[in-house]
């Protein structure tokens, strides 16, 4: 046990290392000329415009908006998605009904309806929301489907034997029982919902990570580019162990034994 | 209806009076399109407090007679009488086959559910939940999870779930038949334990003969596919009865010797079917 804890330890430690020694590789290519520093500047001078960005507040402005707009698409779409998900897996005829409708748009990429999404909705706060929307809702709904119709038949016996109401059912083997595949979907429409703020905001906002990195290409402020990438990988990482910790309270049967 | 009667059995004197809770008369099942016959023709009377053990090979239709009892399948033919002598306690309660414990709730949980379900407060919930898991020595195991327990903890808890529920019928289909046989043999113990504390009317499913043998008052054994009552047999042990010294009993071997007996012929010819079906 303690064998594998340090194990486990020299693990995360190279983990650390990689990334860091490829820092130092890229700062020393970047000072001697070896790659060009218009395309690639020195991992230094982007800390720095990092640190500029953080001083004049546009950072903070470009990343709450960005925030807003994901988080209230992530509960415009995703809650709607839950719920029709779950009514979904307990209803085959509904399931019937709509299963071609999902199956017939999920396939088309969500960035080839921007422009459709702009036309409805306009250029403000809506259709960027609308957009991290439509990302997480086919996640979430096809997650939960699967989630409430891959469990296993012996608890619904067990529900209708001990004289459980439809709703009683719902809420004490559908929702619990497909809550882990759930969680899976959230995952995946978080991802989503990254990659659509991203494309929407380059192409019709005034703020928001996304319009940073689209407006440092135009006036060619590189190192403000990569400081976009930055954070939005930054948010990746957040969100992903947020949803972590989230799964490990709202799952704790999964718990190791 | 062949009633075989050996070893001049010693009918409980109850049972004899009880009355009758579970009647099932000319009850058939079939399946769909394809007219499979899964159950044919059952005649049986259950008294109150009885325990009734049907025993059979794979597939004889004991598992389909008992999901109808349990009201989880429809019946094609025939009529099913239950008598309920308390309408404000619920008919009857199952414990499955393998694992049934809901995964998302600790032992507590699981053992509260048919009483939540019920709406019963939750201060009585609570009070029978204590005494059932204490009665199956649970207790300390509560806030555990079903993934933390082993197989004869979990089936013990979903045995408790039943009794919690305080059903006038328990319906048991093959319990045990996922367990060792140590294992078994405690739980038979523990069954009867709680069982003779509360004298509910018991339908079992086994297809182990020792089992029904050990618990039973009285057993129908099945024909294979479809199903039919090959006989009914009285099971002569008094209660309450002590699992290991049974065995001692020499009417305990001629008891399973003749059960065998008619049911090796159905066991044979339920794989003669199963090979010609291929």
């Amino acid at each position: 046990m303690a064998k594998q804890r340090t194990f486990y330890g020299a693990e995360r430690f190279i983990g650390f290392l990689t990334p860091l020694a490829l820092l130092g590789l890229w700062e020393a290519a970047a000072r001697t000329g070896l790659i060009d520093a218009r395309f690639f500047p020195a991992p230094s001078s982007i800390v720095h415009t990092f640190g500029a960005l953080v001083a004049s507040g546009e950072l903070w402005t470009n990343l709450t908006a960005s925030l807003r707009r994901l988080l209230l698409g992530m509960l415009v779409g995703g809650v709607p998605a839950l719920f029709l998900g779950l009514a979904m897996g307990i209803s085959r005829p509904l399931r019937a009904a709509i299963d071609p409708l999902i199956a017939a748009t999920y396939p088309i990429p969500k960035s080839a309806i921007l422009p459709l999404v702009l036309l409805i909705f306009g250029l403000g706060e809506t259709s960027k929301v609308v957009m991290v929307a439509l990302g997480a809702f086919y996640p979430i709904l096809i997650n939960t489907v699967m989630g409430v119709a891959n469990i296993d038949k012996i608890y619904l016996d067990v529900g209708h034997n001990f004289r459980a109401s439809r709703w009683q059912v719902f809420r004490t083997i559908a929702l619990p029982g497909a809550l882990p595949s759930i969680m899976a979907g959230v995952k995946l429409a978080m991802g989503m919902g990254l990659i659509l703020i991203a494309i929407s905001e380059m192409v019709a906002a005034s703020d928001g990570i996304g319009y940073m990195i689209w407006n440092a290409w135009q006036v060619l402020t590189v190192d403000t580019m990569y400081v976009g990438l930055l954070v939005i990988a930054l948010l990746g990482f957040l969100f992903s162990t947020i949803i972590d910790e989230v799964e490990r309270l709202l799952i704790p049967w999964k718990a190791r034994t | 209806m062949a009633v075989v009667s050996m070893l001049s059995p010693k009918p409980n004197a109850v049972q004899d009076q009880a009355p009758v809770q579970i009647s099932l008369r000319g009850v058939r099942k079939y399946f769909g399109s394809s007219g499979f016959v899964a159950v044919d023709g059952i005649d049986i009377d259950i008294p109150q407090g009885q325990f009734f053990v049907i025993v059979g090979p794979s597939g004889c239709g004991k598992t389909t007679l008992l999901r109808m009892l349990a009201g989880l399948e429809g019946i094609s033919e025939g009529t099913m009488t239950i008598s309920r002598s308390d309408p404000s306690r619920p008919e009857n309660s199952m414990v499955f086959q393998g694992d049934s414990l809901f995964p998302w709730m600790t032992v507590y949980d699981n053992a509260a559910y048919g009483l939540r379900m019920r709406g019963v407060a939750e201060k009585d919930v609570a009070d029978s939940v204590k005494l059932w898991l204490e009665r199956i020595g649970l207790w300390r195991f509560r806030d555990r999870y079903p993934n933390q327990l082993s197989g004869g903890m979990r089936q013990r808890v979903s045995i408790v779930r039943a009794f919690a529920n305080d059903p006038e019928i328990l319906l048991m289909d093959e319990p045990f038949s996922a367990l060792d046989e140590q294992n078994k043999m405690l739980l038979h113990e523990e069954l009867l334990r709680i069982w003779e504390a509360t004298k509910k009317t018991v339908v079992f499913i086994t297809h182990s003969v020792d089992e029904a043998v050990t618990l039973g008052d009285r057993i129908m054994i099945m024909t294979a596919n479809p199903g039919r009552e090959k006989a009914i047999i009285d099971v002569p042990f008094t209660r309450p009865r002590n699992v290991l010294e049974l065995r001692h009993d020499p009417a305990y071997g001629d008891l399973v010797f003749h059960i065998w007996e008619q049911l090796r012929d159905e066991v044979q010819r339920a794989r003669l079917n199963s090979e010609g079906g291929k």
